[in-house]
């Protein structure tokens, strides 16, 4: 690094003050992040070990709290649904992503922003409204939706309370919320690839979908992996909409893993086991953020 | 209109319109159903407007619940969120791009890592902790566990890091000091991703939902995005005043949004690693 400083700062007694100065401009940050964050992460590890209520001291007790994760049927469970519900939302809302990103970059001017605001607005919202909105639209009883619904079934259903639904429906809820941020991403990825391939592509006669196949999807692969990976990370975290729209049920058959952390420490006063729980999530997450640093990094490298 | 001399082109524009209508099509059922009376909105039948139009659910919920002390408590948060996650990332980001000191490389490279850390994860011990300072239920409690946005130090130093060094020679020649040199060459250079970042940050703390939900049960510090909820719980099944509550609780931020529509997806963009 160029260390390219004026003649009167270059002696050595500067070096000091700089760092001295640095301190100062880091110090709010690095406290904070001591406290909030360095801190949790230990005293989570400690309590894992521990059969600690949520608030107050417990005793140690080693690996059983680990050895009983293995044991646990609803914990095992919610691994399961997790994945499930990571399986509903993460390719499909990565596809659809690019399909909407496809059609709003041909539009322009005005036209492209009513439209692209269409697709982006639910991502703006808080959760609660996002599920407020949902469970009106598909209320059994008054929503509008129900005759959708009745097409296929030939009833109305009760979709949160069905334990066939219940996991799909709070998917495409997801993905409605939050498809925005990946077309958004899309939108910016297609605006990179340059006019002329397409141009010259034309030119040899290349029809609509040999240039996608052809320039389009290999351009854009780079940031498809991006945003498989940040779902597939965003999505393991599921909770909120979850709590909201089926609190786990009917029947556990939505349980995923936060909620579960959310059980053992915050429900039944389990801190030492909820914390557990929570770490088993820490390290599935900081596994998949690993691999994603590893796709994308190789992502220049075609 | 040269986009519309084929007819494949006018098809997919219009499909292009159609979807993003039926996209946005629940937003509006929800925006018009809460400008009914109850017994309309209950009524058999489709009515895309109000035979009937009231504000009166808006006038319940303000007369029945709390949620003007929600909003009081949203804004200050997600306020108190925004000022001190950008003031702290913004020197923190500063120090790491210009100044030359121990451990800086260090600090960097947690900075990065923390990235991957799922803060659902640390819900047990933000808890403990919020409860160890006494701020269970109360602003503070709602704020701290927030302040930890690594993604924000990171986009300061890039965007400090494109600065000529010329700048800051200059500077330090006429006797500037680093906090002058800071906070008057390079906070206003950088002052649209300073708006950017404080935009999507605030939508990001008016939003939350699982921490202020676990810290704050009463309405001394319960926010608007959780405290809407709450009215769901208490009224039941009346659909015009539970949305009431949500069209308010989402106002602001999809002003937000709509105000500031380039900012907010250009911080996105930023943030997740693109430049748009």
């Amino acid at each position: 690094m160029a260390e390219a400083l004026s003649p009167a700062r270059a002696r050595r007694a500067p070096a000091r003050r700089e760092a001295l100065q640095a301190a100062a401009f880091v110090a709010p940050f690095a406290i904070a992040y001591l406290v909030l964050f360095i801190y949790p992460t230990l005293k989570l590890i400690q309590l894992s070990f521990t059969n600690a209520p949520l608030i107050g001291d417990g005793k140690w007790v080693g690996w059983a709290n680990y050895a009983r994760l293995l044991r646990d049927h609803l914990f095992i469970q919610s691994v399961y649904h997790t994945v499930y519900f990571v399986a509903l939302t993460v390719l499909p809302t990565t596809l659809l992503g690019l399909a909407i990103a496809l059609m709003v970059v041909r539009l322009s001017g005005w036209l492209r922003s009513i439209v692209l605001a269409c697709f982006f607005l639910p991502y703006i919202l808080p959760v609660t409204v996002v599920t407020l909105i949902w469970q009106w639209v598909l209320d059994l009883q008054f929503g509008i939706a129900q005759p959708l619904l009745r097409l296929f079934g030939g009833s109305g259903v009760a979709v949160f309370k069905s334990a066939a639904w219940a996991m799909p429906m709070v998917a495409f809820v997801t993905i409605w919320w939050t498809n925005g941020f990946n077309v958004l991403l899309f939108i910016a990825g297609l605006r990179n690839i340059p006019p002329d391939y397409y141009a010259a592509a034309a030119l040899d006669g290349a029809g609509r979908m040999a240039q996608f196949r052809h320039i389009t999807w290999p351009l854009i692969w780079p940031v498809t992996a991006l945003v498989l990976t940040i779902q597939l990370i965003l999505q393991l975290k599921i909770f909120d909409q979850i709590y909201l729209l089926t609190q786990g049920g009917p029947f556990n058959s939505t349980y995923v893993v936060v909620q579960y952390i959310y059980r053992q420490a915050f429900v039944l006063n389990h801190g030492g086991y909820g914390a557990t729980v929570a770490l088993f999530l820490f390290a599935i997450i900081v596994a998949f953020s690993v691999l994603q640093y590893q796709v994308l990094r190789t992502r220049d490298v075609p | 209109m040269t986009r519309w001399r084929r007819p494949d082109e006018l098809l997919l524009t219009l499909l292009a319109l159609l979807s993003a209508g039926l996209w946005a099509f629940p937003l509006y059922w929800a925006v018009v159903t809460t400008l009914k009376p109850e017994y309309e909105v209950v009524a058999p039948g489709i009515r895309l407007w109000p035979q009937t139009f009231t504000f009166g659910a808006y006038a319940y919920v303000l007369a029945n619940t709390n949620i003007a002390r929600w909003y009081l408590n949203s804004f200050a948060t997600a306020g108190a969120v925004t000022v001190l996650v950008i003031g702290m990332s913004a020197g923190c980001g500063y120090a790491i791009s210009q100044l030359r000191f121990p451990l800086r490389r260090l600090l960097f490279g947690l900075i990065l890592a923390s990235f991957m850390v799922p803060l659902q994860a640390l819900i047990v011990t933000h808890f403990v902790l919020m409860n160890d300072f006494g701020l269970i239920n109360s602003w503070g409690g709602v704020v701290l566990p927030q302040l930890i946005v690594p993604v924000v130090v990171i986009v300061y130093k890039q965007f400090f890091d494109s600065i000529p060094r010329e700048f800051r020679e200059a500077a330090l020649m006429d006797g500037a000091s680093e906090l002058r040199l800071f906070t008057q060459v390079f906070l206003p250079m950088n002052w649209g991703v300073t708006t950017a970042l404080a935009i999507i940050t605030f939508i990001g703390a008016w939003n939350a939902f699982l921490w202020p939900f676990l810290v704050a049960s009463t309405d001394r510090a319960m926010t608007v995005t959780v405290g809407i909820v709450q009215v769901h719980d208490s009224f039941g099944v009346q659909y015009a005043r539970n949305l009431a509550g949500a069209v308010m609780a989402a106002m602001p931020v999809a002003l937000a949004y709509l105000i500031f529509q380039r900012r907010v997806t250009e911080a996105i963009a930023l943030s997740a690693g693109i430049k748009g």
